[in-house]
């Protein structure tokens, strides 16, 4: 096991409230493998990763509890030193906004050699070859010279690549890639995580891969959890949450995608907005806008069900649902 | 890049040829003469003074030798200080009101982009209250209160430095604190608004989870963006010093630019105010083209 989370809680104090962003998410990724993270705007995806990462602003936010075991060590036990040198080296991140993560103001070679000689302790020549050799895996044209030039002479899909030429320049063991592509148009998208997969193919890199995007999903990972209101809703094999969800939220969110075989014009819509997840009350987050709710939804917090050894579900009826989708 | 700074260094020319012809006819306007005084003049001796001094030509002849005396750069004789060419005494004046000016600078931008920086970094800490509480006060206190209270404290009842005056270097004290006193404090604040914004920012959660430590973080990534509106405010901050040295020079008795100024509009000492105008605005021209350029040098994103 390379990563496993548990029970991680992630809350921010905002003016006298507290916003519980990541309230009891637990999760493991094998070595080699691709989990994905589902879930709708603000159900907590960004914060769980950079919780791992202790990346989390603080104040307002702050690490309420949890752990996180990254082969073998917590790391939100570590000591700063020790975390950082982890950062970058062991654990790479990609960021949602490409346009903004790069630095306006220094040259992409530095920006790319600085990490390497951090943490390869490489010399100037070495890590500038090295940054080089990058920017040329992953697919930037006339790398040589485009590495002298800044963030604002590239286009967006030209910044992201930039982006994991840099989380990759370690060869990490974990890259975390929080929706990478977006802030993407569509063919620069599939462009991005093709390349994603097959460095990560080329380099045995394990990944997190953060996205609304449940067809990339199910084309690139090999377990997906689902998160709501900062609480892993189900968790299971990438076939079998797609064939046989048990959970009416995935179930709610794989019919929200467009059939094209399908005549229908209208799409379907989960009913309703995420929660505040400041004041919840003591039932299911779900409960409101759930097509399967009843009393005792409101009134007592669901239990994470186990479908099958691999396969859980945080609902009162999962099994229902589960069989029911058979 | 050379054509912009030339394109700028013309421009200068007719910009201060308009603020001295303005200066020119604000001081026509103006009642009295420099030859007035408390008692009137026999007319005979008042007609004199006017064709010894030119003042009987036509405007149009007065202002075309103005305007010439400019371009050539010489601003020809004070009527005050009798047969002092204004240009000695600009020479004379400009080492004293540049050491202020520039030392004051210097002063406010190092205390202003440490105290400002720590209380970006300590947002929230006594620190960040106490500092930005000095910041206030410094903005809202004006030099004329600032000065004489410091003189009041550190010459006139603890006798540790000299209350007025030009000499060494501990003269010097005073006149710079009170001239940087309103600059450290706004800068505290560029530079505590600047970088909060700058650390906020995407770009530098990149260089946190690149695993730099939080010194490279600060110096490498953090503080150009961070400091940019500092390196802006530079170039009025200049304009702001020089009226600011105004006062201070009154303040302190010091034989800078700012109080011939004075001096030479109380007298109504025509050459000596156009000379003093035309070369101040020369040098505020000159310096707001600095900032652009070195603004240039610092954000790539500037081009020309
Ligand atoms: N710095 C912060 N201060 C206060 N609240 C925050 C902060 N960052 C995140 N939150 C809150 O935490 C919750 C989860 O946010 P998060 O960014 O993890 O959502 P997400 O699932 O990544 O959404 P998206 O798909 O839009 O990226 C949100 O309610 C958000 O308002
Ligand atoms: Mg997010």
């Amino acid at each position: 096991m390379l990563l496993s989370v548990r029970n991680l809680r992630t809350y921010f104090d905002e003016d006298g409230r507290v916003v519980k962003a990541v309230d009891g998410v637990s999760f493991d990724l094998e070595r080699g493998e691709t989990l994905g993270i589902v879930g709708e705007s603000g159900s907590g995806k960004s914060v769980t990763n950079l919780t791992i990462m202790r990346l989390i602003p603080s104040p307002p936010g702050r690490i309420a509890g949890g752990e996180v075991i990254f082969d073998g060590r917590n790391l939100l036990a570590l000591p700063d030193e020790e975390m950082r040198k982890l950062r970058g080296r062991r654990i790479a991140m990609v960021f949602q906004d490409p346009m903004t993560s790069l630095n306006p103001f220094m040259r992409i070679s530095r920006q790319l050699t600085e990490v390497t000689r951090l943490h390869l302790g490489h010399g100037k020549a070495e890590a500038y070859e090295h940054a080089v050799h990058m920017l040329e895996m992953v697919g930037i044209p006339d790398a040589r010279k485009r590495a002298e030039g800044y963030p604002h002479e590239f286009s967006g899909g030209m910044r992201q690549r930039v982006m994991i030429a840099m989380a990759l320049s370690c060869k990490p063991e974990l890259l975390i890639a929080d929706e990478p592509t977006t802030a993407l148009d569509v063919t620069i998208q599939a462009q991005i995580l093709e390349l994603i997969k097959n460095l990560k193919q080329e380099t045995g890199t394990s990944e997190i891969l953060i996205t609304h995007d449940l067809g990339v999903v199910a084309g690139t990972t090999n377990r997906v959890v689902v998160m709501y209101a900062g609480k892993v809703f189900e968790s299971a094999p990438t076939g079998e949450l797609f064939s046989r969800p048990g959970n009416p939220y995935t179930k709610g969110l794989l019919q929200s995608v467009p059939d094209p075989t399908c005549d229908t014009k209208e799409l379907f819509q989960i009913p309703g907005l995420p929660p505040d997840v400041a004041n919840l009350g003591p039932g299911c987050p779900f409960a409101p806008r759930c097509f399967r709710a009843e009393a005792i939804c409101k009134e007592q917090f669901p239990p994470f069900v186990a479908l099958t050894p691999s396969h859980h579900s945080l609902c009162h009826f999962a099994d229902e649902i589960y069989k029911g989708a058979s | 890049m050379l054509r912009f700074i030339l394109r700028r260094l013309l421009i200068t020319i007719p910009m201060v040829l308009v603020v001295v012809s303005v200066t020119w006819g604000l001081i026509r306007l103006a009642p009295g003469n420099f030859y007035t005084g408390e008692k009137p003049i026999p007319p005979a001796i008042e007609k004199n003074i006017r064709e010894r001094y030119g003042l009987d030509k036509p405007w149009y002849v007065q202002y075309g030798r103005m305007i010439s005396n400019t371009l050539h750069g010489d601003f020809g004789i004070s009527l005050k200080y009798q047969g002092e060419p204004v240009n000695r005494i600009l020479k004379n004046a400009l080492p004293v009101s540049a050491t202020i000016g520039v030392l004051a600078y210097l002063l406010a931008l190092a205390v202003g982009i440490v105290s400002g920086t720590l209380a970006a970094l300590r947002q929230n800490s006594n620190l960040d209250y106490t500092s930005m509480a000095a910041a206030m006060i410094g903005i809202s206190l004006p030099n004329f209160v600032l000065g004489p209270t410091l003189v009041l404290f550190l010459s006139l009842t603890w006798y540790v430095l000299p209350p007025a005056l030009w000499g060494g270097p501990r003269h010097l004290i005073l006149p710079v604190i009170t001239l940087s006193g309103v600059y450290m404090a706004y800068i505290a604040r560029l530079a505590r608004s600047g970088m909060l914004e700058v650390l906020r920012s995407n770009y530098i959660r990149t260089a946190r989870a690149k695993g730099l430590a939080e010194r490279h973080v600060l110096i490498r990534h953090a503080l150009r963006g961070g400091l940019l509106p500092v390196v802006s405010f530079s170039g009025p901050a200049l304009a702001f010093l020089l009226t600011g040295t105004v006062v201070v020079e009154k303040i302190f008795a010091l034989p800078g630019l700012g109080n011939y100024f004075i001096n030479a509009n109380l007298n109504r000492d025509e050459p000596l105010i156009i000379g003093i105008v035309a070369f101040i605005s020369i040098v505020v021209l000159i310096f707001n083209l600095m900032v652009d350029i070195a603004y240039g040098f610092i954000d790539p994103r500037v081009r020309y």
